[in-house]
């Protein structure tokens, strides 16, 4: 493996400057807490919704630096959009995970640089674990709640 | 004595491989699994060539072969830790060796309100089985806490015991994650004292591969034994028991080859060991078992314990010396196993396992199977590097280059 595949100097620059990084978020109407056993991943996300768009959005949490940015990254590419429109995007990130050719390359800004580390499998759960949790965020939203926990599968690992 | 490392590695043909362009690769992964050396790949190899056969009961030259390499297999394993053969029950792995116990001996002897011990330093594989038996039968379980530098606080231990209702002891010999070499004799001695009667079982999965292991002078009931990190095939394992207590359990896997007679409604069982090897059994692994095993015997298991005490102790002072890297477990590699866990400071496990990997480097990155112990440490994952008779000095050059140049790279 390469370095320099997985990571990338703009996947860099999210670990090591992150963006809305926050503990708090003024009048937040969500907060989701997501983790990653295998890792050792935490992540806490809180969003606030204004005329059903995605009106401020933070994260915080512990985790290896592919986690770490692709949280950086996608609170970035999700501010400011419909939920519906966040949530679609949420959706083309997720494929582009596991393969596919994001049909919405220019709308994930920074995220597009995550699309090496779909061949990295282990790593995968790495770089969801941002989008899974404002997609969460958001549907928790929708239905009315105000919170959510939510365990990634572990799978175990060896000895 | 010293081991001739060079002439080993050309034991084992993966060690030769570059797995990145003109990068060696530098195996520190054994404490998950061992490679595997030639002579174990070509008894597997002949008997699946020359004399694959079923096991018992066949009256032809190559079934009498295959129950040779079966149940040589078992004497070999017998003589390699010194015990009973009619003690050693094969199985797939040390964990199915334990849910054995945890079935048939715990499930089966133990009240509400009895109490089993166990210790913070468990794999999963000697924790889950119990604490799921405990649930379903109301036992309480308790956990003998450790000592800053990782070690079994006995002191604690004594106070766990004192009111007599420790009925069942579940430890580890030798720690997957702080390496810690646990006083066995210390332990059983503190439990029996407050309980004659009670019941121990020791994970051995990581002590048989490192270090002369008795048995017999352990003193125990069960002792689980896994074949693939002791330079032995995946697939098998065994547990090592009293040919006693083994008497006093129920199977709880039954089919063909455990039964002495069965009619449409009854059915007795095989002597023991045989009672508890439901179905045909895994010959070829027991056969690669068999290699490995004349394998150490050959270079000889003080040998082993004196090379991997000496070099985990140059590796234990050099990862100590590093900038920001701290190494879980005692310090004195007299009182530990080759499992080395460190942390850098400020840089995931995940992400220094990767730095590693660039530069053939193999290490485990991640909880080890060992959650309560990561809570205990007070952090989500660990990086191990685990050292073997094949490891030596020039491997750890590589390791600590692939630290260093990890927290520069992902230092913030």
């Amino acid at each position: 493996m390469s370095m320099d595949d997985l990571y990338q100097e703009i996947i860099l620059d999210h670990y090591r400057k992150p963006k809305n990084r926050a503990p708090a978020l003024q009048d937040e109407d969500v907060h989701v807490h997501h983790s990653n056993p295998l890792c050792g991943d935490e992540m806490d996300l809180r969003i606030r919704v204004a005329d059903d768009k995605v009106d401020g959005l933070v994260f915080d949490g512990e985790g290896c630096s592919i986690s770490q940015a692709s949280a950086s990254a996608m609170t970035q590419a999700v501010i400011g959009r419909d939920l519906k429109d966040a949530l679609d995007l949420a959706e083309d990130f997720r494929r582009m995970m596991h393969g596919d050719e994001p049909a919405r390359p220019d709308d994930l800004l920074d995220g597009i640089a995550f699309q090496g580390v779909a061949k990295f499998p282990v790593r995968v759960k790495c770089a969801l674990l941002g989008w899974m949790a404002v997609r969460d965020a958001i549907e928790t939203y929708q239905s009315g709640a105000n919170a959510h926990t939510v365990t990634h599968d572990d799978d175990g690992g060896a000895a | 004595m010293t081991l001739d490392v060079q002439t080993i590695r050309k034991d084992f043909p993966v060690l030769s491989r570059e797995v990145h362009p003109d990068t060696r690769l530098v195996y520190l992964d054994s404490a998950a699994s061992s490679q595997t050396p030639l002579p174990v790949l070509e008894a597997m190899d002949h008997y699946y060539r020359w004399s694959r056969s079923n096991v018992h009961r066949g009256v032809y030259r190559l079934a009498e072969e295959a129950t040779d390499l079966y149940e040589g297999g078992r004497t070999k394993l017998a003589a390699f830790v010194d015990a009973d053969p009619r003690g050693v029950v094969f199985t797939k792995n040390a964990t199915e060796a334990i849910n054995l116990v945890a079935y048939s001996w715990v499930r089966r002897h133990h009240k509400p309100g009895d109490v089993l011990l166990s210790t913070l330093m468990e794999h999963h594989a000697n924790h889950v089985p119990f604490l799921y038996a405990a649930k379903d039968l109301g036992l309480e379980v308790r956990h003998v806490p450790l000592t800053e530098d990782g070690r079994l606080d006995l002191d604690a231990a004594r106070d766990l015991v004192a009111d007599g209702r420790v009925k069942f002891l579940a430890m580890v010999h030798v720690s997957n994650v702080l390496g810690t070499r646990n006083d066995v004799a210390a332990m059983t001695a503190l439990v029996r004292d407050a309980n004659p009667e009670a019941v121990v079982l020791v994970d051995g999965t990581q002590a048989v591969p490192q270090m002369p292991v008795s048995f017999r002078d352990l003193d125990v009931d069960f002792y689980a034994v896994t074949g693939h990190k002791m330079c032995g095939p995946t697939g098998i394992g065994a547990l090592v028991a009293k040919p006693e207590r083994l008497e006093e359990m129920d199977p709880f896997l039954t089919g063909g080859e455990m039964i002495r007679d069965v009619s449409i409604e009854s059915v007795t069982w095989n002597d023991v060991p045989a009672k508890f090897e439901a179905g045909t059994p895994m010959i070829a692994e027991a056969a690669g078992l068999a290699a490995a095993v004349d394998y150490l015997t050959g270079i000889g298991m003080q040998a082993v314990r004196e090379h991997e005490t000496a070099l985990t102790q140059t590796f234990i002072d050099r990862l100590s010396q590093v900038e920001g890297v701290t190494v879980h477990g005692p310090r004195d590699a007299e009182l530990r196993g080759g499992a080395i866990s460190f942390a850098i400071d400020g840089v995931h496990p995940h992400d220094v396992g990767a730095m590693l990997d660039s530069k053939g480097v193999c290490v485990r990155v991640g909880h080890h199977c060992a959650k309560p112990l990561m809570k205990h440490l007070g952090v989500v994952a660990t990086a191990r590097a685990s050292l073997y008779l094949y490891n030596d000095v020039d491997d750890l050059d590589p390791l600590v280059e692939g630290i260093v140049a990890a927290r520069s790279f992902f230092r913030r």
